[in-house]
């Protein structure tokens, strides 16, 4: 087992890596930017190097700085965590050349399946059914006509080389194409560096499932069960829960296996998560993260299994304590993603200082944060200051523990989204499990549209 | 106690309306005076210690030193501090030395690579923050100069 562990990130992914280390008996080394330095993951780890200046490129994703520090602390292995660094396959094999064992899978898993339209190639061999598209990158607007006519419209447009909704656009007829398929490009271009794009079949309200994999150097490989992920705000997750309302056991049984499969093929090793688009009875790949995701607790909560720990031990060489028989999913977890946004004013980001904050309790809450009264958020980084996870026997319980713990969260002056997700729990849809992922344009249209 | 500190102190009192203050820590004393005209002036004074904690890698004892004349050289990176090109070699600077802009001051090295730091200005170097081959973090001082 490693003895001492740096973490490349910060926030509340740090907090959470540097928790399991200190359960394993781990030694841990924080980095952190100027801005960084009253951070609570700073404060909690056993070292602290400062890496850089606020902006990332400076800091958490300045790879020499952060190679630095590790040499300089003497550490034996590196969790990037998610974001920054994570799903960089330079990195990785940084790592790797200094003898530092990076957390997470093998620089050749994360070029695969960071490339869309090769992890969508390799997974359609291993047998998984993957969404109708066009076989390669379009190349031209002919190329583009001629592929949406074979696929059928409504079609999407989207870049190869990234995702977060840059260089996507959805067509639903000949008309718009050719302008969506140069605008998608040079949205690409600038975004990615390539104006590498390809075409998928576009499903108009899909459910948004993933499946979490683990897997140990040994060649076992497990999957923990679905995410349903499908609440989203221009895709980016706000709420996620498990199991989800949607899936037969039969369905979860084949998708899982179809994760597994998925994962086999391309000798995945560590913490992954397969997702899937839902189109009532079809689920079709999307794509593969080759990292630990935000939303782990929810699977975490429902498994009994502390994925961070099992990414350290597998890192380690250990082999998974458990075979897929051995999971068991009991209960229903929710998690809501707490940001610093103003929900009334389209989600702007409010950063600032926190004054008062009191974090809510009790039994089936779990809060996984890195912000505490006093804090001042800086505005270099992403919004989310918390994680809110419930936990009931059922989703029923788990929606009404939730709607008090919200009631319970306090933080002042500055605006979350603590109140959205007020509105999210009490909705009729929401409780009877009746989404897709415009489920959030529905509830709060713009406000130009009323 | 340190410079840092001080000038923490320093702008507590500024921002206080503060005339006088007086604190003691880790064996070390330090009284700070702000006079009518508003210059500041420092008085240190190492307290006798009892087998206290280890005394700071500064020496204790300075004379007056006014705020203004000390510039902070710091690190532009992260890496092992060396006061010479190599072990064998003399030091680039000691103190006392006054350093020309550009002269070179040390060497921070990074994954194998010696990395020169030089003088952003010139001046007198009043101490040298940090021992031979210790680690050092991005910002953090180096050298305290008096500029010329």
């Amino acid at each position: 087992m490693f003895s001492r562990i740096l973490i490349a990130n910060r926030g509340e992914i740090a907090l959470r890596i540097i928790r399991a280390c200190r359960e394993l008996g781990i030694k841990t080394v924080a980095v952190y930017s100027e801005v960084d330095a009253h951070s609570l993951h700073v404060r909690l780890a056993d070292e602290a190097v400062c890496i850089g200046k606020a902006m990332p490129a400076s800091s958490y994703l300045n790879i020499p700085s952060i190679i630095s520090a590790a040499e300089i602390t003497d550490v034996e292995a590196i969790h990037p965590g998610y974001g920054f660094l994570a799903e960089n396959a330079h990195f990785a094999e940084i790592c790797e050349s200094c003898q530092i064992k990076f957390i997470g899978p093998s620089p050749e898993n994360m070029k695969l399946m960071g490339n869309k339209m090769t992890a969508k190639n390799t997974m359609k061999k291993a047998g998984v059914p993957v969404i109708p598209g066009s076989e390669g990158v379009l190349k031209t607007k002919e190329d583009a006509l001629k592929e949406a006519k074979r696929i059928g419209y409504p079609v999407i447009i989207k870049a190869s080389a990234g995702g977060g909704g840059k260089g996507m656009r959805v067509c639903h007829n000949d008309v718009r194409l050719v302008s969506a398929f140069l605008t998608a490009q040079s949205e690409a271009e600038a975004a990615f560096g390539t104006p590498d794009v390809y075409m998928e079949k576009y499903i108009e309200a899909p459910r948004h499932i993933e499946f979490q994999i683990l897997a140990d150097e040994k060649g076992n490989i497990v999957h923990l069960g679905e995410r349903d992920c499908t609440i989203q705000r221009r895709h980016q997750k706000l709420i996620e829960e498990s199991p989800s309302v949607y899936l037969t056991e039969k369905m979860r049984k084949k998708m899982g296996e179809c994760a597994v499969a998925g994962a086999e093929t391309v000798d995945y090793k560590g913490a992954g998560t397969i997702e899937f688009l839902l189109d009532g009875n079809d689920f079709y790949f999307m794509e593969m993260n080759t990292r630990i995701q935000v939303e782990h607790p929810v699977t975490e909560m429902v498994t009994g299994i502390d994925l961070i720990k099992e990414q350290i031990k597998v890192a380690a060489g250990q082999r998974l304590p458990f075979r897929q028989e051995d999971i068991e999913i009991s209960g229903n977890a929710i998690e809501c993603r707490i940001n610093a946004e103003d929900p009334e004013h389209d989600f702007r980001p409010s950063p600032g200082k926190i004054s008062a904050l009191s974090i809510p309790g009790g039994p089936g809450i779990r809060v996984d944060t890195h912000v505490y009264a006093g804090y001042e958020i800086p505005p270099f980084y992403d919004s989310m200051i918390a994680k809110l996870i419930a936990y009931g026997s059922n989703r029923e319980e788990t929606i009404k523990t939730m709607q008090r713990a919200l009631d319970e969260f306090l933080v002042e002056p500055i605006k979350t989204t603590v109140d959205f997700h007020k509105k999210v729990m009490v909705d009729s849809d929401f409780q009877k499990g009746d989404i897709s992922t415009h489920f959030i344009e529905k509830l709060f249209p713009k406000k130009e549209e009323h | 106690m340190n410079i840092k500190k001080i000038r923490e102190i320093i702008g507590l009192m500024n921002e206080n309306d503060l005339t006088e203050i007086e604190i003691e820590q880790e064996g070390i004393k330090v009284k700070l005076v702000k006079k009518p005209q508003g210059i500041i002036e420092q008085i240190v004074a190492p307290v006798e210690e009892k087998g206290g904690p280890a005394p700071v890698q500064e020496a204790p004892a300075k004379p007056q030193m006014q705020q203004k004349n000390i510039r902070e050289v710091k690190a532009p990176m992260v890496g092992t501090f060396y006061r010479a090109s190599s072990p064998d070699a003399d030091s680039y600077v000691e103190v006392g030395d006054v350093v020309r802009k550009g002269d070179v001051l040390c060497i921070v090295e990074a994954m194998k690579l010696m990395n020169e730091v030089k003088a952003e200005f010139g001046g007198k170097i009043l101490e040298i923050s940090v021992e031979n081959a210790e680690p050092v973090e991005y910002g953090q001082i180096l050298f305290l100069v008096e500029p010329t």
